[in-house]
């Protein structure tokens, strides 16, 4: 214990892999929810990995055209379409609401309840925005007659993956609005900073919640990037 | 403990720093360990009896639920190989056995087996008795979500069970559920049946899911004062490993399960290609089946080592504890185990040779597939370099895990076979995959399920189990685990196809009905000796020998609680410090011939011990 010094410890990576197997916990000073978030959101992108690669075999393989995508996704604005307009909106609204949740994280540790709850809420609001543009951009396709089992324009894969995949990625949005408007309320109510124990977990709350939910909206945004990337610009 | 404890944000350097500076009487000293970093957790103690005993938030609690529930799905898996061997072996004693009903048996005994038997009882009851206990942690990070996760298995295997008494049975499409015929008509339980198999699929892995987490977590996070990862014991990175791999393969899971509800339900066609049935054309069309193929091995392949290496880890455990000697080589053992979970994510389309793909996909896949064989035969090498010269006790823990390297051996080998594309192909759908992969994934995690739970039975429940009961149990369960599936390597050879009702009159009918025959008699006395494990258990809960503290004088840290068998929250008022791995047997210079985790080196000052 004599060379316990900080001069010499190892450096690079032994100094790493030393740090990392040494006792009681591989990342030092990071929260158990943290973590359990980080590998929650691995966990989930080999589901999401898994959706887009099946989709990348659906559409290579099938027998029928895939639909051009830049018309069944354009909106028509006096009678001219747009291509990607709304689903422009759409990835701003949702880039937009990380920005606030990020802005609420840092309020957040700085113990600004006001400032916190509100940038929450807005997060919430851009989620729920999102969701119902989604919701309007389903229901333009259905109306034009896309179905998860038929399409008028090609392939019916198109609609199959199309709705499982960004219904998929909606009930994510969905479930991370629902904690959103939740957590503002335990924001605005001061649960956060009284440590007021969980009606379920009947743990403390602390401020770190925010953050992991954070972490949580964050890879919902990054996974759209992904979707948007693969079924509006393929 | 305030004073030991530091701010949970306290950075690294502030740390060390106080390492050198801040106790500088207790620096030199060699019994020295680092300060703790956490805080004490909180947790919540039941008052009733629902919070105690059926709602529990403790992982201990939970992992005999776990246990239970697995054993109880186990012994339905168990029945169902029974009516299938007696139709192989004796189809006019069991009529009402059709063939609808055969295939059902197939597809549920494999899919419980793998799935809801050996999957949660590894990890959902090991794993949650052991993790914590092994770490020195107070209980799992997140005890409520530990208990969801039970539950949501619970409900899982109900809906499971329920699928045999919808209309039309449970799902008969093999266990692999291959589209498309899963969810055709024409297989038995195509309607209700392949939904509820399904949905509960998809439960199972929402629910490990959330236990996962916990796992994963307890094991990186909140490790006990001195508990270095090279210093836990084999068993936690056995589960460690598994549990990352299901959190990175069970995902591939839930997708395929997705994807063929939607098929079934909504009418997609992701696996469904164009397809006539009786002259008509389908709606479906365009689908891939092969993709299917791909995303459920992309599962299946690390499932077999989500299975296997727990096993190892345990096994590894049962052997220096009773060998009395540290196992050969630990850092070894952990690479091999870290090693081959990440290999086990680049073969699975080793289970596809005969599916059509491209041929040199199968070289590169045999390539991967052989080259797990070079850490496995490490580990198989260490477990028997720790038996040589070892102080062997021969008792049934013992023997159960001499059983387990005869068969995992036995197993490993035919692996080989099956690995190499040009000898696969022949065998591939005969008895000799049946007994290649009961061997290796079925009779040897088994063998330490067993070995395991007359191990740990005197810590959780404070008796002993009956070892003259217990070395029957061994001989029934060995000797008729190798008349069963030894002969299948035979039966595969001369082609004998698997999942088959009935031989009609193909040529080898004449010389398998015998063997057939014999294999089914085995398999109902190993079936019913299980009843001696079982009495074994039930008996021993009151009339057992008393086991007291640590009976097999191990050095790990679940012997080490102030209460056997250990109460909520496992370490009375303080948590135990660590000084050393958990395998100092027999060390040189030492008085006793173990010495604990716990014991500061100041006490055993003449042991040369390994530097851990």
């Amino acid at each position: 214990m004599s060379d316990n010094s900080l001069n010499n410890l190892p450096g690079g990576f032994k100094g790493m892999s030393q740090d990392m197997g040494s006792d009681q916990t591989v990342f030092k000073g990071v929260q158990w929810g943290k973590v359990m978030m980080w590998i929650f959101l691995l966990s989930d992108t080999f589901i999401f990995s898994c959706f887009l690669i099946s989709y990348m075999k659906g559409r290579t393989s099938t027998v029928v055209d895939w639909p051009n995508t830049s018309e069944v996704f354009s909106l028509h604005v006096n009678g001219v379409p747009v291509p990607l307009l709304l689903i422009a909106i759409m990835t701003f609204v949702l880039i937009t609401s990380s920005g606030t949740m990020a802005l609420a994280v840092k309020y957040g540790y700085e113990k600004n309840r006001k400032m916190c709850g509100w940038l929450i809420l807005a997060t919430a609001i851009g989620g729920l925005t999102f969701v119902g543009m989604q919701a309007f951009e389903w229901s333009k396709l259905i109306h034009e007659g896309v179905r998860p089992w038929e399409n008028p324009f090609g392939a019916k894969q198109f609609g199959s993956f199309f709705f499982m995949i960004t219904g998929f990625h909606g009930t994510h949005v969905s479930i991370g609005v629902i904690f959103l408007f939740i957590y503002s309320r335990k924001v605005f109510r001061g649960d956060f900073d009284k440590g007021k124990r969980g009606f379920f977990t009947s743990m403390k709350s602390d401020y770190v919640a925010i953050e992991i939910l954070g972490l949580y909206w964050h890879f919902v945004d990054l996974v759209w990037v992904f979707i948007f990337a693969f079924f509006y610009l393929w | 403990m305030s004073d030991e404890y530091n701010q949970k944000n306290t950075p690294i350097k502030a740390q060390s720093s106080e390492t050198t500076s801040g106790s500088s009487g207790s620096s030199k000293d060699i019994d020295y360990v680092r300060p703790a970093e956490l805080p004490e957790q909180d947790l919540y103690h039941g008052h009733s009896f629902i919070t105690k005993w059926i709602f529990c938030q403790d992982a201990k609690v939970i992992g005999v639920q776990y246990f239970l529930t697995a054993v109880f799905t186990g012994i339905v898996g168990l029945v169902l190989s029974w009516l299938m061997r007696l139709q192989l072996g004796f189809p006019e004693l069991v009529p009402f056995i059709t063939a609808e009903h055969y295939y059902q048996f197939v597809t549920m005994h494999g899919m419980i087996m793998v799935v809801y038997f050996l999957t949660a009882l590894f990890l959902g009851g090991f794993g949650n008795y052991l993790i914590p206990l092994m770490v020195g942690a107070r209980d799992m990070v997140f005890p409520y979500v530990n208990m969801v996760s039970f539950w949501m298995f619970f409900i899982a295997v109900c809906v499971l069970m329920a699928s045999f008494f919808v209309p039309g049975g449970p799902t008969g499409a093999g266990w692999t559920l291959y589209p498309p015929q899963a969810i055709l008509p024409g297989t038995p339980g195509s309607n209700m049946g392949i939904i509820l198999m399904l949905v509960s699929l998809s439960l199972f892995v929402i629910g490990f899911t959330m236990g996962g987490l916990n796992y994963i977590i307890t094991i990186l996070q909140a490790r006990t004062r001195g508990m270095t990862l090279m210093r836990m014991p084999l068993t936690i990175w056995g589960i460690f490993t598994a549990t990352a791999l299901a959190m990175l393969a069970f995902p591939a899971l839930l997708v395929s399960c997705i994807m063929m509800t939607l098929d079934k339900m909504l009418g997609t066609s992701f696996f469904m290609p164009t397809i006539l049935q009786a002259g008509e054309v389908l709606s479906y069309g365009g689908g891939s089946p092969v993709l299917f193929q791909h995303l459920f091995w992309f599962f299946g392949h690390p499932e077999v080592y989500i299975v296997a290496l727990p096993a190892f880890g345990i096994v590894s455990d049962l052997i220096s504890v009773h060998a009395r000697k540290n196992i050969f080589g630990y850092r070894m053992m952990v690479w091999a185990i870290v090693g081959i979970g990440a290999l086990s994510f680049f073969v699975w389309a080793h289970h596809m040779y005969v599916s059509g793909m491209n041929p040199w996909f199968g070289f590169f896949f045999a390539t991967t597939t052989l080259i797990i064989a070079v850490p496995t035969a490490l580990k198989v090498y260490n477990w028997i370099i720790t038996l040589f010269r070892a102080n062997i006790r021969m008792n049934t823990v013992m023997l159960f895990c001499l059983g387990f390297i005869v068969t995992f051996v036995n197993g490993g080998i035919t692996g080989i076979f099956l690995g190499n594309v040009a000898v696969d192909i022949p065998l591939s759908d005969t008895y000799f995959v049946i007994a290649h992969f009961h061997m290796v994934m079925g009779i040897a995690p088994l063998m330490v399920i067993m070995g395991a739970v007359y191990h740990w039975f005197p810590l959780v429940t404070g008796r002993m189990l009956s070892e003259k009961l217990g070395k029957w149990h061994f001989w029934f369960t060995f000797l008729g685990a190798y008349s069963i599936y030894f002969p299948m390597h035979y039966l595969g050879f001369i082609g004998v196809p698997r999942r088959y009702f009935e031989m009609y009159d193909s040529p080898y009918v004449t010389s398998a009905t015998g063997m057939n025959e014999f294999i089914t008699v085995a398999a109902l006395i190993v079936g019913f000796s299980q009843l001696i494990f079982i009495y074994n258990i039930v008996t021993s809960l009151s009339i057992g020998k008393p086991a007291g503290k640590n009976p097999w004088k191990a050095n790990s840290l679940e012997w080490l609680t102030p209460e056997v068998p250990p109460a909520h929250g496992n370490w009375g008022e303080k948590l135990p410090v660590i000084h050393r791995w958990p395998y100092d047997f027999n060390v040189p210079g030492a008085k006793e011939d173990y010495i604990t985790q716990t014991t500061p080196p100041s006490e055993v000052i003449s042991a040369e011990v390994e530097k851990t």
